[in-house]
């Protein structure tokens, strides 16, 4: 499907890989198959549910036993129109499936039921940033499809073990433009795809359980030459091996080219282990799919007032919310974004937020929350300190009540006792000190106990921080850093 | 239209079936004839014509997103050659 770059995708120098002799363009284009969050198959009444016994979630439809008859579901199509309502792309009120005919034995019909000329979705586009800069990629269309069985291939040393729980669960095949230039940018499009899908919940994105996968096609060109021969990388199953994909198959065209060789079009497997490409031997003949038209499969039409009703029913989808939160709570770009990464973390977020200083809860959550997340490899949802119990930590903050360190240890013991912020302020006396008089006669005895760091203040100015340190010491941390500085200022004359 | 060995062999091996050489001889000639007959369609003036894929003009009906089905492992392997805990058993197929 590479066949035209637009030419919003004009490539930044900084993109571009150095060979022996001379510089050039990695050019991109990504096929990523998404499974469609439902219940039922695409054209049967069995489950989706991963994991269940062998063959268990398989009606005589999907074994495509003689005489079966598909009959579409029609939330399957409702979630491809929504997919494609969020990625800002033309609906096709009429779309035609066709057979895709090609042999293997976890595909019992013989073919795959996929949408060829006339897809549901056609043209939208996906925004990215990496480093900084924003850029649209183009997306060129969006078509449904039934998944394959799953052939199981280390059971026995000369049978393969054929599991049809998978075939005909519903797939949305969504096709960019050649339009990236780079694996980071690569990895980039595949994560906000993922972060978009999740936010209308119209594929759950996990790629581990391969419910999201992606065909990687890769040339190289000299900068603004023609498009190079591709080569397609089949089934990579992760954001870090896209990436991977991208740099060994781009290194490895240039090589061949700068040798002397031509490219050959040829779909490559990934080494998840290796980290590197393979040719798929066996092909040794082209593909012919023989599309056409399945006879069993009218056209799928639906009207205006079906896509409004979805429209109306879409979230806020990620870029809207970003903004959102940079024009409402005044946050950055950066910070935005890594609260909008996922909606789960986004919410909790406004909660957090709520009745606080946007801001000021941002760098809370993305520092002391998120970085404890981290540390301990666990979850938002699931973390020890509630949304509640940090909302009140930033008021307690913010009204003065505890100093910024003070509100890191409140949180710390929160967290390994899951006790309430507020309770453990109260009961361990951990409240600011405002009573000016303690501080005063704190202040008093450090410098009359220093009489040569007051000499050396009074040269040189920055020697306060020593000072403020020293007071705050004295209050346990629990003295105002302000107030302490202000009353070291008037009483050094400085 | 003329098909010839080269074809024969081409679309038999895309559906996965045994020719000998007489056979291939013979559909050359029949496959010809077949594509020849069609050919006349050809005559028909199609401009603006958009391609039937249906004989009914209605189009798909929307089945519920309901399990309604599965749960029959036993059933759907039964007829196969070979089986083992309800998976289907084939030569060995990597690529």
């Amino acid at each position: 499907m590479q066949n035209k770059a637009s030419t919003s995708a004009a490539n930044k120098p900084n993109n571009l890989l150095k060979g022996a002799t001379g510089e050039w363009e990695v050019i991109i284009g990504l096929e990523v198959h998404a499974q469609v969050a439902s219940k039922a198959k695409l054209f049967s009444g069995a489950s989706t549910t991963f994991g269940a016994e062998p063959n268990s979630n398989v009606s005589l439809v999907d074994a495509a036993m003689p005489g079966m008859l598909p009959a579409i579901n029609g939330e399957c199509v409702a979630q491809a129109v929504r997919t494609g309502l969020g990625l800002k792309a033309q609906i096709n009120k009429r779309s035609i499936f066709d057979r895709k005919n090609y042999f293997y034995p976890d595909l019992p019909q013989g073919y795959q039921i996929s949408q060829y000329k006339n897809p549901i979705v056609g043209e939208g586009t996906i925004e990215i940033d990496v480093d900084g800069v924003t850029k649209v990629i183009g997306i060129e269309r969006l078509h449904l499809e039934q998944d394959a069985g799953k052939s199981i291939h280390d059971q026995h040393p000369d049978y393969s073990y054929v599991d049809l729980n998978r075939s005909g669960v519903a797939l949305m095949e969504i096709v960019s433009r050649p339009d990236l230039r780079s694996a980071k940018e690569a990895q980039a499009y595949v994560t906000k795809l993922r972060t978009i899908l999740r936010y209308l919940g119209t594929c759950d994105g996990d790629m581990e359980k391969g419910n999201m996968r992606a065909d990687v096609n890769v040339s190289v060109r000299r900068p603004g030459a023609e498009l190079g021969t591709r080569c397609e990388v089949k089934n990579v199953n992760s954001i870090r091996f896209i990436g991977q994909a991208v740099d060994y198959e781009a290194r490895r065209q240039i090589d061949i080219i700068e040798d002397g060789g031509t490219i050959r079009q040829e779909t490559r497997l990934f080494d998840n282990a290796k980290g590197e490409t393979r040719s798929m031997r066996s092909k040794e003949e082209a593909h012919d799919y023989r599309y056409f038209p399945d006879p069993d499969l009218l056209p799928l039409e639906f009207d205006q007032a079906f896509i409004d009703g979805l429209q109306k029913g879409l979230p806020e989808l990620p870029d809207e919310k970003k903004a959102r939160f940079m024009a409402q709570y005044g946050l950055s770009a950066y910070d935005a974004s890594v609260l909008v990464a996922e909606k789960e973390s986004a919410d909790y977020f406004e909660r957090v937020a709520k009745g606080r200083d946007g801001k000021a809860a941002a760098n809370w959550m993305i520092n002391e929350l998120f970085g404890r997340i981290n540390k301990e490899g666990t979850t938002i949802a699931t973390a020890p300190v509630s949304d509640v119990a940090n909302n009140a930590i930033i008021g307690m903050i913010s009204d003065g009540t505890i100093s910024g360190a003070i509100a890191k240890k409140v949180f710390d013991i929160a967290w390994t006792t899951g006790r309430d912020p507020i309770e453990i302020v109260d009961t361990d006396g951990l409240k600011q000190v405002t009573d000016m008089g303690a501080i005063e006669k704190a202040v008093d005895a450090i410098i009359t106990a220093n009489p040569d760091k007051v000499e050396q203040v009074k040269l040189k100015p920055s020697m306060l921080g020593w000072f403020v340190g020293q007071a705050m010491k004295q209050s346990g941390g629990k003295a105002n850093p302000q107030q302490v500085s202000d009353l070291l200022k008037a009483k050094l004359g400085i | 239209m003329h098909v010839d060995e080269k074809t024969v062999r081409r679309i038999a091996s895309l559906a996965r079936l045994k020719v000998t050489d007489a056979e291939a001889k013979s559909l050359e000639g029949e496959l010809s004839g077949i594509l020849d007959w069609v050919t006349m369609l050809d005559e028909v003036d199609t401009k603006g014509v958009e391609p039937m894929t249906s004989v009914e003009a209605t189009s798909l009906r929307l089945r519920e997103d309901k399990v309604t089905d599965g749960n029959i492992g036993a059933d759907v392997t039964r007829n196969a050659p070979l089986k083992e805990d309800n998976f289907f058993v084939v030569p060995k197929v990597v690529e």
